[in-house]
């Protein structure tokens, strides 16, 4: 027993040396301090581009699209300059044409690849196109997007046409999401769409769909 | 023009809402498919007719287009198609909306006064129409976000709480490990088990070394329910590869196993 608390000793001591070791490391090549510290304290930034810097580096990590508040909370930083500097980075990130973009969508700022290059992503990820919509389920989901919250007896007096299905797929696929009752006969359940539908389609938020009166001139060809 | 007439005539079986439907061999059965213009309801399939037919929208040739629109519901029905209900509640809205147009408008009404029977109908059209629109541009944005790729999720420790512990985690849990296999007292429990085989070859060399062999001793020695149940199965494995032979001299007496 004694002999082998001596080598846990051992370890411990060597495993500090080790730690330590590094950490001087990191600070003597980069200048920045241990992850572990900066995590306790992260220090002020020192000018605008080591903010892009943060910036640049926060979007990549995240999982999901990431807001200015999201940045902002982290960087103890006024909205507003977060705004300018992600602006201002997507710009120049964009400018470069590379592989990848840098986007705002479903109200938050991510790193995407370019649609371009689609065919050799896809060949390296040997993933195939996923499923896509039916016309129906389109049909159903264009009806929700414009007019929600909406409920199916709604749903049905534009299409013309019963859309179970078509409801369920998109409930499946959480494009859309149920929001609540309409105090109507019946309490019929009404649907919107969600932030996967944001995200699926590209969309910055709600407002970056054209108006559906647009699609009266383009749609109505067959008029007078 | 009556030769195109006649044209259009010959071809009207075959033409149903613009969509020629054509007998297509199914490559994977033998079975023939038939391929017909598909329509989403019973608004889509009007506003193809309406474009197919060439007129406007907003002055709808009714009885004209009720036709088409019946025609292609027979089709459907006898291709032995489900016609869904709301396809039949717009052909009973279209037969309803042309005897209206038929009826004598009332004389004494001004002009601009005059209700057109089709306004609901031609409103519903155009609601539906722009929605259409806006599935098409929902299916392009789809098909572009189709071909855009996002970075996968990151390793964190968030999502694998295995590599949320140091070394020294690690080898705590190890020393606990070694403390506990201490404590565990082993007990060695011998199992017992004799198989059919053993079974086989004790019968085997009991009956051949004395020549015979008395069954009661043999069932007596074993030592459990499973091994008298083999012991049993052996003396009947023996008797059928007639290795053996079972002796009765008397009803009820003593039963002995011979070498065959």
């Amino acid at each position: 027993m004694s002999t082998q608390s001596t080598k846990l000793e051992n370890v411990e001591v060597a495993e500090n040396d080790a730690e330590q070791n590094a950490e001087a490391q990191l600070e003597l090549t980069t200048g920045i301090v241990s992850p572990e510290e900066s995590d306790a304290l992260p220090h002020s930034l020192a000018n605008a581009s080591e903010r892009a810097a943060v910036i640049e580096a926060l979007i990549f990590v995240a999982d999901e699209p990431l807001t200015v508040k999201s940045i902002a909370d982290v960087l103890k930083e006024d909205r507003g300059a977060i705004v300018e500097a992600v602006n201002q980075l997507a710009e120049e990130f964009n400018g470069r044409n590379s592989g990848l973009q840098l986007r705002e969508v479903a109200g938050g700022w991510q790193f995407a690849t370019r649609p371009e290059y689609h065919e050799h992503v896809r060949a390296f990820l040997k993933s195939r196109p996923s499923a896509k919509l039916s016309l129906a389920s389109l049909e159903t989901l264009a009806v929700i997007a414009y007019r929600q919250p909406v409920t199916v007896p709604e749903i049905l007096e534009i299409r013309g046409v019963q859309s179970p299905s078509a409801i369920k797929t998109l409930l499946d696929k959480r494009l859309i999401v149920a929001k609540g009752r309409k105090e109507a006969v019946g309490r019929p359940m009404m649907y919107g769409t969600s932030k996967e539908f944001l995200i699926q389609f590209g969309l910055k938020d709600l407002s970056e769909l054209p108006s559906i009166e647009d699609f009266e001139d383009l749609a109505g060809g067959s008029g007078n | 023009m009556a030769a195109e007439k006649t044209e259009q005539d010959a071809q009207a079986p075959l033409r149903v809402a613009g969509s020629i439907p054509e007998l297509v061999a199914d490559q994977s059965s033998d079975e023939l498919k038939i391929v017909m213009g598909e329509f989403e309801g019973p608004l889509d399939l009007l506003l193809h007719l309406i474009r197919q037919e060439q007129v406007s929208i907003y002055d709808i040739p009714v009885a004209r287009i009720t036709d088409e629109y019946l025609r292609y519901l027979k089709l459907m029905q006898e291709l032995d198609i489900a016609v869904a209900g709301d396809f039949l509640v717009m052909a009973a809205t279209l037969i309803e909306l042309k005897t209206r147009m038929l009826l004598p408008r009332d004389p004494l009404a001004k002009d601009d006064e005059v209700d057109d029977p089709r306004r609901e109908l031609v409103d519903q059209l155009l609601e539906y129409q722009k929605y259409k629109a806006a599935a098409q541009m929902l299916w392009s944005k789809a098909t572009l976000e189709r071909a855009v790729f996002k970075r996968a999720e990151l390793e964190t420790d968030k999502n694998n709480p295995e590599v949320a512990v140091g070394v020294f985690d690690l080898l705590k849990v190890f020393q606990e490990i070694l403390a506990r296999h201490k404590e565990e007292v082993l007990l060695e429990i011998e199992r017992e088990e004799i198989s059919m085989a053993e079974m086989l070859e004790r019968l085997r060399n009991m009956v051949m070394s004395a020549g015979e062999l008395n069954l009661r001793s043999f069932f007596e020695r074993a030592r459990s329910r499973r091994e008298l149940v083999l012991a049993f199965l052996s003396v009947l494995e023996l008797v059928r590869t007639t290795e053996i032979r079972l002796v009765q001299r008397e009803t009820f007496g003593e039963i002995t196993a011979r070498v065959a």
